[in-house]
């Protein structure tokens, strides 16, 4: 069964068509890399899917293990495997970074009949997941995203992700704004955590990252459709010419 | 509707000039002639200015009619046996240590207080003795920093003190362990009005932390209406913490009164969250060049109390600087103010002055009047000030939850924070620890409450 199946999905903001008709399948143990220019559509896709109430389904459906996920707050679909790393981490004075994801780790254990981790089991989880990357120890102990660069923000994301250990991972731009040897970490990381029984929906304006997440399948958007999709060689044939030779196929 | 026509100030201050008269004859005798000096001053003034209208600007958002209305009991003597002593220890602060001065209805209760051994030259008191046997050093301070002429509430606490603490750190001398002040309102009368009057002296160089609690027993509709004068002397350091979570038909005045010698270091925090109205008046005033300052605060309302604090940061000096950071967390009808002058006197140049005052309404129906003002006399400075009035950051709240934290569970979590960022800078860690999980506790009921 597929992990994730989106079908004919239309939605959009403030009413402002923007996605119009996404058809994608991603199966377990998949890279799937989402490509467009800016307002094409990528983040409204990736916040539709982690729940995001400001934008609404207009039509269409997507099922997450067969299950309706539109049905699904965005806590419900956190507890069943599904992890945004933002493109714009969100800053949070007075929440300790730490705490937080032990919260959220807890939460998530609970759903799935599991027993709490204490404080302790905790620190040992997060010490094994700080050696996987490359963050740095200070980083945990401050408040949630609060003066982080650009950088340390999305290293934080991709540690979040490797300690909630998802599913289905939708990486939003992650490699915005990075330095390479940031990119070079965030990829690895993301990386490491890849296995046959999860998946990785990863959305990107540059084709630069894809270099280090290699993609098994690679899908243009363009005005909120899917225009074409390929293997890992169509994010290099997008670098190279650029999105405007496929502005014909708009609506196609 | 009918309006009730408006009293007279004659008409409304005759019962506590009668009060006066009353304490003048039996109770005040107790006390040395210079004090019956300043009470006298003080019922006139209060006699001449009536209780505060809302016609008045500081008073515009506070209308104080129902402490007017009160009727007046001045607890002009002590009434030992109203608090047990089993009840006075839910008030301590657990791992504080150092010196307990608990104060029922407004005197000093020596049985329910612990002072520890103080270094040579230390006084840790209650007024009341120090005015007679320090008479020197409490007479050089005492009413010489919160004027009794300009402010009703003031004037009336001049006239009507009995007791409250006296602490005197003499030159140079640090000392290590806070004092705690504990003053319980334990009234069972509606209209029983209590008058701490405190005064705190820092000599130069010196060190010392004050925490202050006001809580009640009991729910009569008390009245405190209490005076602090802190004064900072040359290259002191003092931290001040006041928490008042009186009963919520308690009415709380208070005046902390503080004076800042040159290159001294003053941090203030303020926790209101009881009292049906609290109306808090932190006043500072810099003496000499070079001090710092940090004025620090939250407020937490719901239901229909009122909570408001002015502030008056006064820039007497060049290169002075002022921190004020004020949280307000409104919940149900609740009404919250926050007016912060700061004057930049002519001269006082590179003043540092900062102010933030930062809002979350939980409800529709709770509101917050804000209010910077700035008079700046001075062309070398730094002044700024910000004010918001809001709700959760609803990308906060969806950052959370798409972590798998539940939407109850991460309002209640931004909402802590938002508290805790204030807490965070109180330097006494016990009481930071205790009114952390204090508040956590306050504030849940406060997110349940709104979501039914």
């Amino acid at each position: 069964m597929a992990l994730l199946e989106i079908r004919n999905l239309n939605a959009g903001i403030a009413g402002k068509h923007i996605l119009k008709g996404i058809n994608l399948t991603i199966n377990p143990g998949e890279v799937h890399a989402i490509m467009g220019p800016n307002g094409s559509g990528k983040s409204t896709l990736s916040q539709v899917l982690a729940g995001r109430k400001t934008f609404n389904v207009i039509s269409g459906e997507v099922l997450y293990n067969g299950k309706d996920l539109l049905a699904l707050e965005p806590e419900e679909r956190a507890h069943e495997g599904i992890f945004l790393a933002f493109q714009y981490p969100v800053e949070i004075p007075g929440v300790n970074n730490t705490y937080f994801l032990k919260a959220a780790y807890n939460e998530i254990r609970k759903h799935r009949g599991e027993p709490e981790l204490d404080a302790m089991d905790f620190l040992a989880l997060v010490k094994e997941k700080i050696k996987l990357l490359h963050v740095s120890q200070d980083l945990l102990n401050r408040p949630l995203n609060e003066g982080f660069s650009g950088g340390e923000k999305k290293r934080n994301e991709i540690f979040q992700m490797a300690v909630l250990d998802p599913k289905l991972a939708i990486l939003d731009e992650t490699d915005s704004g990075l330095d390479i040897d940031a990119l070079r970490d965030v990829a690895d990381g993301v990386n490491k955590l890849r296995r046959p029984d999860n998946a990785a929906l990863v959305i990107t304006h540059y084709q630069r990252l894809l270099n280090y997440i290699v993609p098994d399948f690679v899908h243009v958007l363009l005005n909120g459709c899917i225009v074409k999709s390929g293997g890992k060689e169509l994010a290099l044939e997008l670098e190279e010419k650029g999105y405007d030779w496929l502005a014909g196929a708009t609506r196609a | 509707m009918t309006t009730k026509p408006q009293p007279t100030t004659a008409e409304q201050t005759r019962p506590h000039l009668a009060a006066f008269e009353a304490f003048e004859k039996d109770g005040a005798r107790r006390f040395p002639t210079w004090v019956n000096e300043l009470r006298r001053t003080g019922i006139s003034r209060f006699a001449a200015l009536g209780f505060p209208t809302p016609k008045l600007e500081d008073w515009k958002y506070t209308n104080v009619a129902p402490i007017a209305e009160l009727a007046f009991k001045p607890a002009t003597s002590p009434s030992p046996a109203a608090l047990s002593a089993a009840k006075a220890a839910r008030f301590e602060v657990a791992g504080l240590g150092g010196s307990r001065l608990v104060f029922v209805n407004g005197h000093f209760a020596p049985t329910l207080s612990a002072i520890s051994k103080l270094s040579r030259g230390v006084k840790v008191a209650s007024l009341a003795t120090a005015m007679n046997s320090d008479a020197d050093l409490v007479k050089q301070h005492l009413g010489r920093y919160a004027s009794a002429s300009d402010h009703a509430f003031r004037a009336l606490n001049a006239a009507f003190f009995a007791d409250g603490a006296f602490i005197y750190v003499p030159k140079g001398v640090v000392v290590e362990e806070p004092v705690h002040l504990v003053f319980v309102a334990a009234a069972s009368e509606n209209g029983t009005a209590v008058h701490p009057r405190n005064l705190i002296v820092a000599e130069a160089g010196s060190q010392i932390k004050v925490v202050e609690s006001y809580v009640s027993v009991g729910s009569a509709a008390g009245f405190t209406n209490a005076v602090m004068e802190i004064a900072v002397g040359e290259g002191a350091n003092v931290e001040h913490c006041k928490f008042q979570d009186e009963s919520r038909d308690a009415f709380h005045v208070a005046t902390i009164q503080s004076s800042l010698a040159r290159d001294s270091r003053f941090r203030s925090h303020s926790i209101s969250i009881g009292a049906q109205i609290a109306r808090h008046d932190i006043n500072t005033v810099m003496t000499g060049e070079g001090v710092e300052c940090v004025l620090n605060g939250l407020y937490v309302a719901s239901d229909s109390q009122l909570v408001d604090h002015h502030m008056i940061v006064d820039h007497a000096q060049p290169r002075c600087a002022s921190h004020e950071f004020f949280h307000g967390i409104l919940g149900g009808a609740a009404r919250g103010v926050f007016n912060g002058k700061i004057f930049v006197r002519p001269g006082a140049q590179q003043t540092d002055a900062k102010q933030t005052n930062r809002n979350l309404l939980l409800t529709d129906d709770a509101t917050v009047d804000t209010k910077p003002q700035l008079e700046i006399f001075a062309d070398d400075v730094k002044c700024t000030h910000g004010a918001t009035v809001g709700r959760l950051d609803e990308d906060a709240i969806f950052y959370l939850r798409s972590r798998g934290i539940p939407h109850s569970a991460a309002r209640r979590m931004l909402t802590q924070a938002f508290a805790s960022n204030i807490l965070a800078r109180i330097g006494v860690e016990p009481v930071r620890k205790q009114l952390d999980e204090l508040l956590q506790g306050r504030l849940d009921a406060e997110i349940r409450a709104v979501e039914g």
